[in-house]
């Protein structure tokens, strides 16, 4: 105990005032640090994330060149999974991210929150935004292995990366907190998030092309959203390299619907769509709670 | 004015009435404590009251704001120290403190010299840059206190402060929350289990099963016990309680392993009771009343054994819990 525990400091008048448009861009904002400082101090998180990533980009990418060595047409394995993997990073780190609240709950943070005179939209947002500027930090960690697997730096490879890494952790992230607000316990969570966003990961083709597969996979790649992250991280990285019309054909095929082929920007938009749309029904989930 | 009026506030959980429609009001600047066993419905209250929880039915206002129709002006003018911890731990106590007042948007030039005089007063401010992990289970309950001060709220909600500390913390802990009654003009509303921490409270309001069975000042109710009490340790309790009824009139239980009940002067009764009980007396025990016996006369056991049969049924609400779970 010690012992100026008993002298009366000063009273300090506050007064709380009424909510504002600026009392909520508070709120977003505290919440999106307190993820950022979390992130800063936890530098085991940081290190355990990049297991994954670093896996399937070396051992699966050095290990199955011997393989494709003749259908890559010249291009190495490593560098065509490359983009897969930044998007791989950004998954699985956005999904930590929005743990993070069902471990708020757990621990009783949420509370202190949930009882602030703001409006829950505003914290969810905070969370969601957090989550998603860790993931993308994360990223960049990745970013800067480029050279290791033959691609060459430029200015627009590096923001388009970061922007698109940013738009996938968002939505992901978004579609965790989403399902958080429901699974309130954390071994669930991370069951539910496993079965759900491995699968998708996989069908996304972030680790092979999505141009001749069989029907089955065919439909079910266009239908994971993820494909539409994946293709134009590809597309981008792609353009940074110096390919030949083929390779470019058969490593990076466009993703058509019954033929008609999907611009990237709609893409795009549509992960970001998505994004909106889980943040949304996130907000909705925790205004009803009680 | 009153800080908080309570009509006839219920809270139902599917079909079982943990509130059970219970009224009161506390003044401005009081203190005013619910003393009651586990499962009793304190905590249920105080989430309603602080609008965690809707109501299933009745009214009430905080600080002159609707809690139902009001949410966010009760909000701005109360605080709360739950009980369990909400602490973020990978935080510093600063940073705790910090992310308080940002999300109750305390304007940015107080935040420094509020932050300082409520860590000073819970002997906290030389800890402040320390990761709220490394704080002890006191130190940790302190710094709830004092974040739930920051934006200067006008009802303090403070469940069960000092469960789980040591008597010297416990101490400290009330030191403070006299000293902010008198420096902010703070109504205070706590929950507790300890009867020696009920004496504190200007009044009192005795909760079991869901409905308060007394409402008063500790010395008005522990006079309207009036009568001492007596406990006996006897070699035949049931006999001991059956004479007792019948050479005396008197009504006995057994709580805490020995034979009690009240009478209006022990010093005489006592010598009378040797004389005419048949069963051997082991040990006998006269006391005034405490608030103890307040408990008792007003629910029938001591807050211990209320605690113990309670927690049993808990322990097995638990288990059925986790049987149940998919
Ligand atoms: N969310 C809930 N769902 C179902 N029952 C609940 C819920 N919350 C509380 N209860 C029940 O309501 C009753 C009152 O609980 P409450 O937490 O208010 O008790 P308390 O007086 O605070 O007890 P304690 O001293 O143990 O904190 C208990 O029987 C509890 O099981
Ligand atoms: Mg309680």
């Amino acid at each position: 105990m010690s012992t100026d525990a008993f002298v009366a400091p000063p009273t300090v008048e506050v007064r709380v005032p009424p909510r504002s448009w600026r009392s909520e861009v508070r709120a977003v904002k505290i919440v999106w640090r307190r993820e950022l400082i979390r992130f800063q101090k936890d530098r085991m998180r940081i290190v355990t994330s990049l297991v994954q990533p670093l896996l399937f980009l070396f051992v699966l990418g050095s290990g199955l060149q011997q393989l494709s060595a003749a259908s890559t047409d010249g291009v190495d394995l490593k560098t065509f999974i490359y983009p897969g993997v930044l998007c791989i990073s950004v998954m699985f780190t956005g999904m930590f991210s929005a743990a993070s609240i069902v471990w708020d709950r757990e621990f009783g943070f949420l509370r202190e929150m949930m009882v602030a005179p703001v409006r829950r939209s505003s914290i969810v947002v905070g969370k969601v935004f957090g989550g998603a500027t860790v993931a993308s930090l994360q990223g960049l960690i990745l970013l800067a292995l480029a050279w290791a697997v033959d691609v060459p730096y430029s200015l627009g490879l590096v923001l388009g990366v970061f922007a698109l890494q940013l738009l996938l952790a968002f939505s992901i992230t978004a579609f965790g907190v989403m399902i958080a607000a429901r699974i309130t316990q954390i071994q669930s969570f991370m069951g539910v998030m496993q079965m759900i966003v491995t699968p998708m990961f996989f069908i996304s083709g972030a680790l092979f092309p999505s141009g001749d597969l069989p029907g089955w996979l065919a439909v079910l790649n266009r239908l994971d959203p993820i494909t539409y992250a994946v293709t134009p991280m590809r597309t981008l990285v792609f353009a940074n390299l110096d390919l030949s019309a083929e390779a470019s054909q058969t490593l990076n095929p466009p993703i058509t619907w019954f033929g008609w082929e999907v611009p990237i920007a709609l893409q795009v938009f549509m992960i970001f769509a998505l994004g909106m749309a889980m943040l949304g029904i996130a907000i909705a989930e925790f205004n009803a709670g009680d | 004015m009153e800080a908080i009026k309570v009509r006839e506030l219920r809270k139902s959980f599917g079909d079982f009435e943990a509130v059970k429609g219970v009224s009161f009001e506390v003044g401005t600047g009081e203190v005013f404590g619910f003393l009651g066993p586990n499962g009793a419905g304190k905590t249920t209250t105080i989430n309603m009251l602080c609008t965690l929880t809707k109501p299933t039915s009745g009214h009430a206002e905080v600080a002159g704001f609707d809690i139902v129709t009001a949410r966010d002006d009760v909000r701005r003018h109360i605080g709360l120290v739950f009980q369990d911890q909400t602490l973020d731990g990978y935080l510093s106590a600063e940073q705790n403190l910090r992310l308080h007042a940002e999300l109750y948007g305390v304007e940015s030039k107080v935040v420094k010299p509020r932050m300082e005089q409520v860590l000073r007063m819970v002997g906290l401010w030389e800890r402040r840059e320390a990761q709220v992990m490394t704080f002890s289970g006191g130190m940790r309950r302190r710094l709830e206190i004092a974040r739930g001060l920051m934006h200067s709220p006008r009802v303090l909600f403070l469940d069960e402060p000092t469960i789980g500390l040591d008597p010297q913390t416990r101490a400290s802990i009330w030191s403070y929350i006299r000293q902010l009654q008198e420096q902010e003009e703070i109504t205070i509303f706590m929950t507790t289990h300890y009867m020696d921490e009920a004496e504190f409270c200007g009044r009192i309001a005795i909760m079991d099963g869901g409905e308060i069975v007394a409402l008063e000042s500790p010395e008005r109710l522990k006079e309207a016990v009036g009568a001492d009490r007596i406990r006996i340790e006897t070699a035949d309790d049931e006999r001991a309680i059956a004479e007792l009824g019948e050479r005396f009139d008197l009504e006995a239980t057994v709580s805490e392993g020995a034979v009690s009940f009240a009478v209006a002067d022990g010093e005489e009764f006592v010598p009378r009771l040797f004389a005419e009980l048949e069963v051997p007396i082991k040990a006998v025990n006269l006391s005034r009343p405490t608030l103890d016996d307040v408990f008792m006369s007003h629910t029938g056991s001591t807050i211990r054994d209320a605690e113990e049969s309670s927690a049993k049924n808990r322990n097995r609400a638990v288990m059925k819990a986790m049987g149940g779970r998919r």
